[in-house]
């Protein structure tokens, strides 16, 4: 622990570090435009020249390398430091006359004009090596380099020319004082903006989340894109957010892991997917930046969200007329048949929240309004009375006019004519569907799906939450589009059946088993390699095969292919099936009586 | 007889969880398909011993469906349906040696989401067979016994 004054005040300093970061601490400002604390000081602008006097010898000195012993007195703001900054000042602002926060720094120190001659008044750069350090020491893709000396220095990657070593992560733009560095899309790269979506690699999901804790995304995040870069050759790249967490919570070697559970039950519960409205053209989706998913409206008018909760344009500006658009993919024979159920309810309270927050006019193209819940249609015709405009007809296309201004077309199928509105903003309220990966989920369980894609329960009516899969599940919009009620209900009952089922302690098998008439198997194993669950064992001692009942689902493959006739599938014998296929003959052709005695003579 | 007198009789051997449910479905949506198709519920096509098909010829069937599901996947067993796959073929070679057209035989895969293509099937398969007149295999076999 050393003990120094700046400026008159007496501060405590750890060892190591440096004048700089002391007088931050305390809340002592030391201007500076190459310092940053993740970077090793390197002194390159010099505007954080600071007056050190030690035993009694002063001396100016850059304050972000110079260490903070013991006993040190330092001045910030003394006449030699503001005159050396001044000088600093009135070269820098020499070299780089149009940068405003040179310009800036510049006036305080009463510099207004630059007193040299500058060489090129388009130059931003000030050698500070801040994008340098950063690439070498962060991104470690030492990508950027000082080049030349003396008055020819310059900054750039090797031979100024294109490298791929670039993994164009920005961090060199980021840590720009002076905006010298751009990052410029390659001609012929699609940019496409995303102005709704994440803005950094770290992120919470949303304000909601829960828990509420940042995310990293591996491929936005500079480590682990260095890390698959490089086979793995780098592996400690960046990490400024591991270094500037307080609470020490960042562990970039929590990787995924596979976790192996023997379980009871299992719940289903893998949701939706909104449907990507670029598929049906005519809504021009991609088109402007104005016209937007139902999604990312919940997105441009959420508090935590890009625009703070405003609900505003791509151009900034609160829109004067939205038109909001249902039925996007759904009920169209050209995408997905059927309702999302939720989409008639979320656009009411979308046209609700534009006419609270900017007062535009609303036009709501709907076919039905299915305000089919519990005060649902009380809600609907509190949204009549906030003087939206309800068309009623589906908007069939939407153009983007020269101007930038949108049309949307439709049919009002009340007038019986041809209907548009110029508005400012779209809003698609598109489609709910099954996940993408859906297949692949449903083959895991053995679940089948519906016509629409989402799976299918036991029974439409009857079992709504149980699956053809004994112990699995249905919970939520797995099993078809519902809104958060209809999902919670659905989950509570998942969870009860499935505690129901682990309550027992026991599993009920099914009674259609196979069975081996032992004196009669052959000992052939032609069932073994059959049976899809390993139910049926050889017992070499007896030259048998049996089948283990807890196993067997019943399926009758083994009996189909048995050459002695010796497995019976119970419930499903032959003879009860080759009496079926005679019952079905005889009870035409012969006496009804006939047939009777017949079937009971059976007797299975 | 001509054909537009005769009512083919179809038997159809239908998995109890793929195909048995699109015609259950298919009967509970009312969509239209004639009555000549008599359902037998199995648990797997895999169960389908060639034994009953040749039954059902013999007793009087003009035709016969096995269904079941869809490969891969579908299958509520893993891979009934792949056995179905192997074995079929094998039945519609021996049903051409005992002489009934391979016409009269038909096996595929309808999901429980599929209840309209089954309706089709039973339309199409049930006018198939019909164009093919009746198949007379039990009467034939009854003078012989004679």
């Amino acid at each position: 622990m050393a003990t120094l004054t700046i400026d008159g005040q007496e501060v405590h300093a750890e060892e190591g570090q440096t004048i700089l970061e002391v007088a931050r601490e305390n809340g002592i400002d030391i201007p500076t435009l190459c310092y940053h604390p993740l970077l090793e000081p390197y002194g390159a602008c010099r505007l954080c020249t600071v007056e050190v006097i030690r035993h009694g010898r002063s001396k100016l000195q850059t304050s972000c390398t110079h260490p903070a012993w013991d006993g040190l007195e330092v001045k910030t703001h003394s006449p030699a430091v503001v005159e050396a900054r001044k000088t600093i000042l009135e070269l820098m602002l020499s070299r780089c006359p149009n940068v405003p926060v040179i310009q800036a720094m510049a006036q305080e120190y009463g510099v207004t004009e630059p007193p040299f001659p500058t060489d090129d008044p388009e130059q931003k750069c000030i050698l500070c090596g801040l994008c340098v350090r950063v690439c070498h020491e962060m991104v470690k893709a030492d990508v950027l380099h000082f080049a030349e000396s003396g008055v020819e220095r310059q900054v750039g990657p090797a031979f100024m020319e294109k490298t791929r070593q670039c993994i164009g992560c920005g961090a060199c733009t980021v840590v720009c004082p002076t905006g010298a560095i751009e990052i410029v899309m390659e001609k012929d790269a699609v940019y496409q903006e995303k102005p709704l979506g994440p803005t950094s690699a770290v992120w919470v999901p949303s304000l909601q989340a829960v828990p509420r804790v940042p995310v990293i995304d591996p491929d936005v995040c500079i480590r682990f894109r260095q890390k698959d870069r490089t086979d793995g050759e780098i592996v400690d790249a960046c990490g400024a957010c591991q270094m500037l967490c307080e609470a020490d919570a960042i562990n970039f070697d929590h990787e995924d892991e596979v976790v192996e559970l023997d379980v009871g039950a299992i719940v289903v519960a893998t949701g939706f997917q909104m449907w990507d409205p670029v598929q049906l053209s005519q809504y021009s989706y991609g088109k402007s930046p104005n016209i937007i998913t139902g999604m990312e409206f919940e997105r441009l008018s959420n508090a935590g969200g890009i625009t703070g909760g405003e609900i505003l344009t791509a151009e900034g500006k609160k829109p004067d007329r939205v038109a909001i658009i249902h039925c996007v993919g759904s009920r169209d024979h050209n995408a997905h048949p059927y309702c999302s159920r939720i989409c008639c309810m979320y656009s009411l309270k979308q046209a609700h929240l534009v006419r609270d927050k900017t007062g535009a006019e609303v036009y709501e193209f709907y076919m039905d309004m299915r305000s089919f819940g519990k005060a649902y249609e009380e809600f609907y015709e509190r949204i009549q009375e906030e003087n939206v405009t309800f068309v009623r007809g589906r908007g069939a296309e939407v153009q983007v006019l020269p101007d930038g201004k949108l049309r949307v077309a439709g049919e009002d199928a009340d007038l019986g004519r041809k209907v548009h509105a110029d508005v400012d903003m779209v809003v698609l309220s598109t489609a709910v569907e099954a996940p993408h990966d859906a297949d692949r989920v449903g083959s895991l369980f053995g679940l089948s799906r519906s016509e629409d894609g989402f799976f299918a329960e036991a029974h439409p009516k009857l079992r709504p939450v149980e699956t053809n899969t004994e112990g699995v599940f249905l919970a939520g919009a797995a099993q078809g589009p519902k809104d958060v009620p209809d999902t919670v209900a659905h989950a509570g009952a998942a969870a009860s059946m499935a505690l129901a089922l682990l309550d027992k302690g026991e599993v009920t098998i099914s009674p259609q088993v196979a069975v081996v008439d032992e004196k009669l198997c052959s000992a052939c194993k032609t069932c073994l390699s059959l049976c899809p669950y390993t139910a049926i064992s050889f017992i070499e001692e007896e030259n048998v095969a049996r089948v283990n009942e807890a196993l067997c689902k019943g399926c009758g493959t083994c009996v189909a292919s048995c050459p002695a006739g010796a497995i019976t599938a119970r419930h499903f014998t032959d003879q009860q099936i080759l009496a079926q296929i005679e019952g079905l003959f005889r009870s035409l052709e012969e006496e009804p009586a006939a047939a009777e005695v017949e079937a009971e003579g059976v007797n299975l | 007889m001509s054909t537009a007198d005769f009512e083919p009789r179809i038997v159809g051997f239908l998995c109890n969880w793929c195909t048995y449910s699109a015609a259950d479905t298919a009967g509970v949506s009312r969509l239209e398909q004639p009555p000549n198709v008599d359902i037998i519920r199995v648990m797997c096509t895999g169960r389908v011993d060639p034994v009953f098909i040749l039954k059902a010829f013999a007793e009087g069937a003009d035709g016969v469906i096995v269904s079941g599901c869809h490969p891969p996947g579908d299958c509520h067993y893993n891979n009934g349906n792949y056995k179905t796959f192997r074995r079929m073929p094998l039945v519609e070679a021996m049903l051409q040696q005992y002489g009934i057209e391979k016409e009269r035989f038909h096996w595929g895969w309808i999901s429980g989401a599929e209840a309209p293509k089954w309706a089709h099937l039973v339309q199409d398969f049930t006018e198939q067979v019909r164009e093919l007149g009746p198949l007379n295999w039990k009467r034939e076999l009854e003078s012989k016994e004679d």
